[in-house]
């Protein structure tokens, strides 16, 4: 009896390590990377693929610009260039130019949602290329600057710094 | 003579194996007309509302991309990144967990965003209704990050969704480790799948958009991956320029519910004024109700149960005079912070945060008995 009760506290030290309740199991390193790419602000994540603003333009205008306007503008879809300079006047714009923080991130959404009603149809490549085109009518890259899993993380986005922690309690009340 | 012989009555629908409500009850959530449905939000329609749970069907929606229609048969969560067990999960295996229940609010971060302009929303569903308040069943999240075991350094999560959008939100393990829950269950059944069938993410107290629906994985990681849905959306925007990140607890709110926006009282008389009020910081403490624009405030009853982060009910006996109003509720939750009005909020955050509005809501009843929304 006294030999049983050790094996099993040993028995449950052991699973204490590595699993109380046993339940699920491990994945393989190609079943995590097949839930697709995780990417981290500072570009982290992001797979392999490169395109060039140039080659956007065209992929944009066939699969962003029904949503976004001709020149990423805005219609039904939000505007995604300008208001850079408007955040602390009365009436700001946000943009990925103006307001989005993280190149790699506009990979990482464009690629996720986008397009709106059909997520998941653009080529890793075909969303390096849209990206590098709405960085570029921003004034944020070159036409011709390659982007890619290291570039796009060196892009700095002029809202960069212009996040701030919660300061909450803020208001005063009477 | 006998009696004449009584009308035949009817006989009653026979018995069956799901109940809808009855013909006569009418209330729905609220959208508005877009290009694209499938993006967007449904508010409650809180007026309509009795004692402190929503019904799953009118528990506010809001979606970025559809509500997927998900066998849960097939349905895994992976958890992965910092940890030394990485785990697939099933929803058998999930189940299989301790589970805790517990009665909590969930709130849009961008509820009442209208509320910081000048047109305001004329019902308390239009004004207040991207929140509501279920029963919440499932697993202590905490319990699958042991099992997973986290990396030193562990200490931001990032949740997806399987919805189409992938939605995304990084979550502090703070959280994690304490009140969030696996949710799996919602007033006694399943998750509606609006409401992200069969798993979602349930952080007590924090803005809805960080309790991602249909959550197929969480990675682990030593900082917040700064996703659209926490810069772009969901910051609140200051005067100088710079936007507040992480505003995730939702500070204490009230809402007059009766009488509000779109009612009409018959007449002079006594009537139970009620509405519902919340705290992400924990129990309503009081509920204070001003029948004169706030010149005097007077103290709601509470009505039991009284929890947590959970919608909590006022109610005050009115005796209307049949003479102009204006009335509304202010709470004050455990922590002693009152509900500030929206002067205050505007005098410390501007006119363009957008979301996290939670001052007080104004309702003018006029001799007539029709409420509005004070500032139409």
């Amino acid at each position: 009896m006294r030999t049983l009760s050790v094996a099993l506290v040993f028995a449950l030290g052991l699973c204490a390590q590595t699993s109380r309740y046993g339940v699920g199991r491990v994945p393989g390193a190609e079943e995590i990377r097949g839930l697709g790419p995780t990417v981290a602000p500072d570009g982290t994540g992001l797979p392999e693929g490169s395109a060039t603003a140039v080659e956007g333009r065209e992929l944009f205008a066939q699969k962003c610009a029904k949503c976004h306007g001709e020149k990423a503008e805005g219609d039904v879809g939000p505007a995604l260039v300008g208001g850079q300079g408007t955040l602390a006047t009365p009436k700001p714009r946000k943009t990925v130019g103006s307001f989005w923080p993280h190149a790699p991130v506009v990979w990482d959404y464009v690629h996720r949602a986008m397009p709106f009603n059909q997520p998941g149809v653009l080529s890793h490549r075909e969303v390096y290329a849209v990206v590098a085109y709405v960085l570029f009518l921003n004034g944020i890259i070159g036409e011709k600057d390659v982007m890619d899993a290291k570039s796009l993380g060196k892009v700095r986005m002029p809202n960069r710094d212009g996040f701030v922690p919660d300061p909450r309690p803020d208001v005063k009340s009477k | 003579m006998m009696g004449r012989a009584e009308e035949a009555r009817t006989l009653g629908k026979p018995l069956s194996g799901y109940t809808e409500r009855s013909v006569y009850v009418k209330a729905e959530r609220a959208t508005r007309q877009s290009k694209t449905p499938e993006a967007g939000s449904s508010a409650t329609p809180l007026a309509d509302m009795m004692g402190i749970i929503t019904p799953s069907a009118l528990h506010y929606e809001r979606h970025h991309a559809g509500v997927p229609t998900i066998d849960p048969e097939q349905h895994r969560l992976t958890v992965h990144g910092m940890v030394e067990r990485p785990l697939v999960l099933t929803m058998a295996e999930i189940q299989r967990m301790p589970s805790v229940s517990r009665i909590a609010f969930l709130e849009c971060g961008g509820n009442s965003g209208g509320e910081w302009g000048a047109l305001t929303g004329p019902t308390a569903q239009r004004a207040c209704g991207l929140a509501s308040c279920s029963e919440w069943t499932g697993v202590p999240l905490r319990l699958v990050l042991e099992e997973c075991g986290l990396k030193p350094g562990a200490a931001w999560l990032i949740a997806e969704g399987a919805d189409a959008c992938r939605m995304q939100r990084s979550v502090p393990v703070e959280a994690a480790l304490g009140e969030a829950l696996l949710a799996y269950g919602q007033n006694g059944e399943p998750l509606r799948p609006s409401q992200g069938f069969p798993l979602r993410l349930l952080t007590p107290g924090w803005e809805g958009n960080l309790q991602v629906k249909w959550l197929r994985r969480l990675l682990v990681t030593d900082q917040p991956y700064m996703t659209r849905d926490e810069t772009s959306k969901y910051s609140d925007l200051m005067p100088d320029g710079k936007a507040r990140i992480f505003t995730l607890m939702m500070e204490a709110k009230s809402v007059v519910t009766f009488p509000s926006g779109g009612q009409r009282l018959p007449g002079r008389g006594l009537y139970e004024l009620t509405g519902l009020a919340w705290s992400g910081q924990g129990l309503i403490e009081r509920v204070e109700v001003t029948l004169d624009g706030g010149r005097s405030w007077q103290a709601a009853v509470l009505q039991e149960p009284r929890l947590p982060k959970a919608f909590t009910r006022f109610r005050l006996a009115w005796q209307w005079d049949g003479k102009p109003a204006v009335i509304a509720s202010r709470a004050v939750d455990e922590t002693g912070y009152v509900q500030p009005g929206k002067e205050e909020l505007i005098a410390a955050r501007g006119l363009n945060s957008g979301y996290h509005f939670n001052g007080i809501k104004l309702w003018k009843v006029a001799a007539d008995g029709s409420v509005a929304n004070a500032d139409a």
